[in-house]
């Protein structure tokens, strides 16, 4: 989800939990968090607030309310929390939050994860649990040595109380702990004072990463467990009219063919059997309304409909007749299209329905979303259906999914099952299944004075919104712009005195979702390589350009200077290598890149080097923050270089990675990271790092060969050398 | 019935034989570290060693083990010592992780055939393993990290 597109976040942070001590936060325990591991243990692990727990044993369990994907939470939550418990860090473990309000992001009320928004949003609360924690054990102390609380101090886990000598760990203190009433305040460390964020700081899930005993949605298994896969409809929204399940059933290892809300389950021993099953059904369908869809209509459709105005988004001056008067004007068009999220692991859930319960287990970004969804299909009040979010063999926005469509599915299967079931996407399904990024069209006219500085700029841009018919529309959507389709080009930073955004929001079958970066997935790309357009039409260095429009903006220059002077920008590069530039402002975090890049003969790009900057506030894990930007890139270069999703006939016409291919490791380009050392506030670190890669690419392209490339995943046939060059 | 060995014991499996060796491994054996990630030996997350070659085993029929050794992500060590684990742990490799039990399994027959692999060896052979979240470059870093410490545990 885009956070930066929910009107007022940046308020909210500023004002609430970034205002120290400001914020209200809920500590008490909610009933199925306290004390899980207890029995299995033998250790007695006690609760102190609804985020950690102290083990007898001295162990300490974090408790996360969001979800781990790759980007890092399972380590930075902890490391937050443990600023201020003070513990040894090999202690620590971490868990899963179970689905509770208490647990509720604190800036969306829900328990969600995206936005890349933990870090910023958790800032406060998880550095206050530790303090609270620590509170207590120190009062526990100083209550048993019947001394002052003040005259305590702790170090690695032990109260001490210096001038009698006395000591106690706090697994020894827990339980007395517990019988106190927290404070009602607590005094956070001040930035200077922190010994554990800010360092680089190994990760708590790798171990598990390494020997395979880190459990994925995919991986759990219960008694008694069915395996079950879906035959879903070829085009979107069509149904089915009849199926013959006489073959499947004679498959081994089936147990029941039925049909379900979203298609025809084949429910097995196992999964192989149900695929087989599945492979031998027969299903008549009625394609509904999207069987003549295509992407080629749809594209365009698109370009025409931006040859006129939309609802507007920015209008600052007048730029219609800032055209008109303007030495110079350039104009383009440029497209992106659906992209799959194509997340490692596919799409699964296990579901064990109960009469009056439904247990659930899955890698979920949307545990408040998905329990609401579940319930209403169980016919269950929510508070009886409860979440166990397993790590998530990557997200990408695809686990927020607003109609919760993996998981209502699993607990219609679950229904017709009659037992615990799981039901397993393919990569084909999870490819085929939508809920793409949307596929975009944006139409550029700039105007140029004699200087050659950009005097006027209009963008209309052109694609479905995201969150319309969603439960944050409401909120999302002002004025007939969803914030999400403009992120990234109605507040662009550099300073154009007449600027004009619009937006025109098609509506088609194809279902459509966030995408890692969500709407600066496509303006990050139009906007800069367009800027690199009118750069190079009023005989500027791209570079130059972009410094003199941000002369008001010092973070964005500060990284924008800082990737151009790592990458020795205006050096001498060898033949055939260009080099583009491109920065990008997004979930408030600034981020600029350098790319060198060359083309072969036959058209062929290959990527040498990628320089990025990043500025995203205080870093908690400097070793995380350059992790998400290297993946950010690798990313965003996949999405340059590699994929696209068509329809045609309503039919998606990619099914696996042969032809939804990803970058791999021989594509991939050497990357150095530089973070920009920032006391403001924490900001996103998980998507900012994929949207000027793209445009930093195409802009070195250009550098070396003259063309410029305006539509999304580069094609060779754009580039081989008899192509010519398009500028 | 199938026999063969799963990280040096002996099993005996009652499954159809044309069943993908992943399946087998994942849901007759409890042996769920070897991961599903396409189904047409496209990703590498399924990565095993046949009888010490890496192998696809979401393509691979089970009666292809009839007799052989098995090797799985949970018998590289039992305690996270072999160099590669403690090379991925120093570099912190994983982010999501789901796709990083195939990057060991390819990189351990690398490393075996060739000790000391430059950045294009490695390019090379880690080419058919996919990894979404892009941990490409501390994949190869880590691999170099391992060959160094297996050279440096290795009696001269």
């Amino acid at each position: 989800m885009s956070a930066s597109a929910v009107v007022g976040r940046r308020e909210f942070l500023k004002t609430g939990a970034a205002a120290g001590g400001g914020l209200l936060v809920s500590w008490y325990l909610p009933v199925s968090g306290a004390g899980a591991s207890a029995a299995e243990t033998g250790v007695n692990q006690v609760a102190l607030n609804a985020f950690v727990r102290i083990g007898t044993d001295d162990s300490v369990t974090v408790i996360s309310s969001h979800s781990e994907m790759g980007q890092g939470v399972y380590t930075s939550l902890p490391m937050l929390l443990n600023e201020e418990l003070e513990v040894e860090w090999s202690r620590i473990r971490v868990e899963a939050a179970p689905v509770d309000k208490v647990y509720n992001h604190p800036v969306f009320g829900m328990q969600m994860t995206g936005g890349s928004t933990t870090s910023p949003a958790e800032w406060e609360r998880y550095r206050k649990m530790g303090a609270l924690a620590r509170t207590m054990l120190v009062a526990a102390a100083a209550q048993k040595w019947n001394v002052d609380a003040a005259s305590c101090s702790v170090e690695k886990g032990v109260v001490l109380h210096r001038a009698t000598g006395k000591r106690a760990t706090y697994g020894s203190l827990a339980n007395a702990a517990a019988q106190l009433t927290p404070p009602p305040e607590v005094k956070l460390k001040d930035a200077k004072s922190f010994t554990l964020i800010g360092k680089p700081t190994r990760r708590l899930d790798t171990p598990s990463k390494t020997n395979g005993s880190a459990q994925f949605g995919l991986d759990v298994s219960l008694p008694g467990m069915l395996t079950a896969v879906v035959a879903r409809p070829p085009v979107f929204g069509g149904k089915v009219v009849k199926f013959d399940a006489s073959e499947a059933l004679k498959v081994p290892g089936v147990k029941a063919v039925e049909q379900v809300e979203s298609g025809v389950a084949v429910i097995a021993e196992r999964f192989w059997p149900a695929k087989l099953g599945r492979d031998k059904l027969v299903v008549e369908w009625d394609l509904g309304p999207n069987a003549e869809i295509s992407t080629e209509q749809m594209l365009r459709d698109f370009a025409e409909q931006a040859k006129s105005l939309g609802a507007i988004a920015k209008k600052t001056g007048d730029a219609e007749s800032a055209l008109k008067t303007a030495a110079k004007t350039i104009t383009a068009e440029y497209d992106v299209p659906y992209l799959a999220h194509a997340m490692m692991e596919p799409l699964n859930c296990v579901v064990d329905l109960r009469a009056d319960s439904c247990e659930i287990w899955t890698g979920t970004q949307f545990e408040t979303v998905d329990r609401a969804n579940a319930a209403q299909v169980a016919g269950l009040p929510p508070e009886k259906v409860q979440i166990h979010t397993t790590l998530l063999g990557g997200g990408f926005g695809r686990r927020a999914n607003p109609a919760s469509d993996f998981v209502r599915e699993a607990v219609h299967v679950a229904k017709v099952a009659k037992a615990p079931v799981k039901v397993v996407w393919t990569r084909e399904d999870d490819l085929k299944g939508g809920w793409y990024r949307p596929m975009w069209h944006d139409r550029f006219a700039a105007g140029l004075d004699a200087n050659g500085d950009p005097v006027a700029w209009t963008h209309t841009i052109v694609g479905q919104s995201i969150t319309q018919g969603t439960l944050f529309e409401g909120f999302m959507i002002k004025n007939g712009v969803d914030g999400t389709s403009v992120e990234g080009a109605a507040d662009i930073l550099y300073s154009i005195p007449n600027l004009q955004v619009d937006l025109h929001s098609p509506k088609n079958g194809v279902p459509v979702q966030w995408w890692r970066s969500v709407g600066h997935s496509h303006t990050g790309f139009s906007v800069e390589a367009f800027l690199d357009e009118v750069a190079h039409a009023g005989g500027k260095d791209p570079y130059e350009l972009r410094r003199k429009l941000l002369a008001n903006q010092p973070r964005m220059l500060g990284v924008l200077e800082l990737a151009a002077q790592k990458a020795n920008w205006g050096s001498k590069l060898p033949p055939g290598v260009g080099r583009g530039i491109a920065g990008h402002f997004s979930f408030d975090s600034y981020v600029a890149q350098v790319v060198e890049a060359s083309v072969a003969k036959d058209g062929d790009v290959r990527v040498h080097r990628v320089v990025c900057a990043v500025d995203c506030g205080t870093v908690i894990n400097p070793d995380t923050v350059k992790a998400q930007m290297e993946g950010g890139i690798i990313f965003g270069l996949t999405a340059a270089l590699k994929t696209e999703i068509t329809l045609k006939n309503g039919r998606v016409e990619q099914s696996n990675f042969h032809d939804y291919p990803m970058l791999r490791i021989f594509e991939s380009p050497k990357i150095e990271v530089y973070i920009v050392p920032s006391e403001a506030n924490p900001t996103g670190v998980g998507e900012p790092g994929v949207p000027p890669v793209a445009p930093a690419l195409t802009n070195a392209i250009f550098a070396a060969t003259g063309k410029r490339i305006r539509r999304l995943p580069i094609r060779i046939s754009d580039l081989a050398e008899n192509a010519g060059a398009k500028s | 019935m199938t026999n063969f060995y799963v990280n040096g014991k002996a099993v005996e499996v009652n499954v159809d034989p044309s069943t993908p060796l992943l399946w087998v491994l994942r849901e007759s054996l409890g042996l769920t570290g070897t991961k599903f990630g396409c189904g047409m030996a496209l990703c590498g997350a399924c990565t095993v060693h046949l009888d010490g070659k890496a192998i696809r085993s979401c393509v691979a029929p089970l009666s292809r083990a009839e007799g052989k050794h098995v090797t799985t992500i949970e018998g590289l060590s039992n305690d996270l010592s072999h160099p590669l684990q403690k090379a991925w742990i120093e570099v912190d490799v994983p982010q999501c992780g789901y796709c990083q039990s195939g990057q060991i399994m390819s990189a351990a027959v690398l490393l075996k055939e060739n000790p000391k692999p430059t950045d294009r060896d490695i390019d090379e052979a880690m080419g058919g393993n996919i990894c979404r979240c892009g941990t490409y470059s501390r994949i190869r870093r880590a691999i170099h990290r391992a060959a160094e410490l297996s050279t440096a545990g290795r009696p001269r």
